[in-house]
């Protein structure tokens, strides 16, 4: 990061807002002190995007960080409910420069060769399920599921098309991906998260995933500026959490300001640095790769 | 009810699935970065044995199964059932055919057995993992013989037939291992 120009940041990892994303869930933890004298919430970053941004948009240029984030409700093979990401931020940068770049430092700390592969989330789907994740409806993504034996799948009850979407990802399709790096780019729009959607006949999120040995190792955007369409995004995330019973958090007004205030054009991406090490020593679980698991935390 | 969410999902919880008593065999945690978060399980239907996998949605709950183990002693079998007894508290519980299984070759009367009950009755019987039991019938071996090699069949007091070496006779106690349907040795009285 040094000999690419890229400065090293830190940021709070305990915040007073949360991540609205209803696929995630904040710890919380409550400070008192003074000016706390009843107690202020706080939640522990899931990923240090919004703070990182506030950077950005004053003028920070380039930056990465490595810190730990922390995911409740996420524990197993692959999933430690507090674990250590590496983000990085590159104004200038579209999503495909940005996937140059991670590509190589990915090539930089594997020691051994590694095939690339570069798919479209469209393309992926066709190669190994021979569908169309834009236009399938639930329906046929459900009966996809059921031809495909993933078990009681026609007792699951989703009504959403992303829902099935995952579940095909996860248990149809990442088994199939093999050794090799995978980069998978332009999500469904419904999938954009943090990204800028393309417009278009199908609208498509400026988003991409980095795959090893068929595990999700990376998340990137080409963000998100517009700091109207992000309070919408927000606001919707927060209407979906009403409805599934989840935590309605505090928006990031700091966030939402300093987009007001002019995000640079940038891509971003985050990396799981605990599975790039179980790939790195070939561990099939991530307790192998920590000092003391979340069991003996 | 009782229910387990999801997140209560480990090795050797009894959880109810299709109307059938089921125990998890081992649960995995899936989920895509920003999306959903699934729970892939292996799961043991307690009343024919067959291992399934199910998917859930995690947060889904499942009815809880009043399954226990016990130790039961057993006393005897009346043709249709097999008779247990708990001995502290010296309830009867009485299991059928299909809840003794292949324990019934190895039962023999006041010996202590593990019963898995279902909202209180037999669901299966495991016989202890050694039992003693009494050749009532075997060919004369030849005399002097200890080598233990070759063997020949012997049927035993509860009807069973297991391999024996040359050198044992009808009329003696051996010592059975009952995982393996093996004979391991001849034992003492009682």
């Amino acid at each position: 990061m040094e000999q690419r120009g890229v400065a090293e940041v830190e940021t709070p990892a305990c915040c007073s807002a949360a991540v609205t994303d209803p696929a995630l869930a904040s710890l919380a933890t409550l400070f008192t002190g003074p000016g706390a004298h009843r107690g202020k919430p706080l939640y522990l970053h899931t990923s240090p995007e919004f703070a990182m941004k506030r950077l950005l948009a004053a003028g920070s240029g380039p930056i990465y960080q490595i810190c730990k984030v922390f995911r409740d409700g996420e524990a197993g093979r692959y999933h430690n409910p507090e674990f250590t990401l590496l983000e990085w931020y590159r104004p200038g940068y579209d999503v495909h420069r940005l996937m140059d770049e991670l590509s190589a430092l990915v090539r930089c700390v594997v020691a051994k060769p590694l095939t690339e592969h570069r798919l479209s989330y469209q393309a992926l789907f066709a190669k190994h399920l021979g569908i169309d994740p834009h236009t399938a409806t639930p329906g046929a993504l459900r009966q996809c599921a059921i031809e495909r034996g993933v078990a009681s799948a026609e007792a699951l009850q989703m009504a959403d098309s992303d829902s099935w979407l995952d579940l095909l990802l996860t248990h149809c399709i990442e088994p199939q991906l093999g050794p090799d790096m995978l980069l998978v780019y332009d999500y469904p729009a419904s999938q954009a998260s943090l990204a800028q959607i393309k417009p278009g006949k199908i609208p498509l999120a400026e988003r991409f995933e980095l795959y090893l040995n068929g595990v999700e190792l990376a998340n990137g955007f080409h963000e998100l500026a517009d700091a109207g369409e992000q309070r919408q995004r927000f606001q919707q995330d927060l209407a979906k959490r009403g409805r599934e019973n989840l935590p309605v958090v505090p928006l990031d007004e700091r966030f939402l300001a300093a987009l007001a205030a002019g995000l640079p054009d940038c891509s971003g991406v985050a990396l799981g640095i605990d599975r790039l090490l179980m790939c790195i020593v070939e561990a099939d679980h991530i307790d192998q790769v920590l000092s003391f698991p979340i069991d003996r935390a | 009810m009782a229910s387990y969410s999801t997140n209560e999902f480990k090795g050797g919880l009894k959880i109810m699935l299709d109307g059938d008593p089921c125990s998890i065999i081992e649960n995995e945690f899936v989920k895509p970065g920003k999306g959903q978060a699934f729970s892939r399980v292996k799961i043991r239907n307690l009343k024919t044995g067959r291992v399934i996998e199910r998917t859930f949605r995690s947060g889904e709950t499942v009815e809880a199964a009043d399954v226990m183990e016990v130790a039961l002693q057993y006393l005897y079998n009346d043709g249709e059932f097999w008779h247990f007894m708990d001995q502290q508290s010296f309830e009867q519980f009485s299991a059928d055919v299909n809840a003794v299984g292949e324990s019934q070759k190895w039962l023999k009367d006041q010996d202590v057995c593990m019963v898995t009950l279902w909202n209180g009755t037999p669901l299966s019987v495991d016989a202890p993992n050694f039992v003693v039991l009494t050749i009532t019938e075997t060919d004369p071996g030849l005399k002097g013989d200890t080598s233990g090699g070759g063997g020949k069949p012997a049927t035993l007091e509860t009807g069973a037939v297991v391999r024996v070496p040359l050198f044992v006779q009808s009329g003696e106690m051996i010592k059975i291992d009952t995982r393996k349907g093996e004979y391991v040795s001849r034992a003492k009285e009682g």
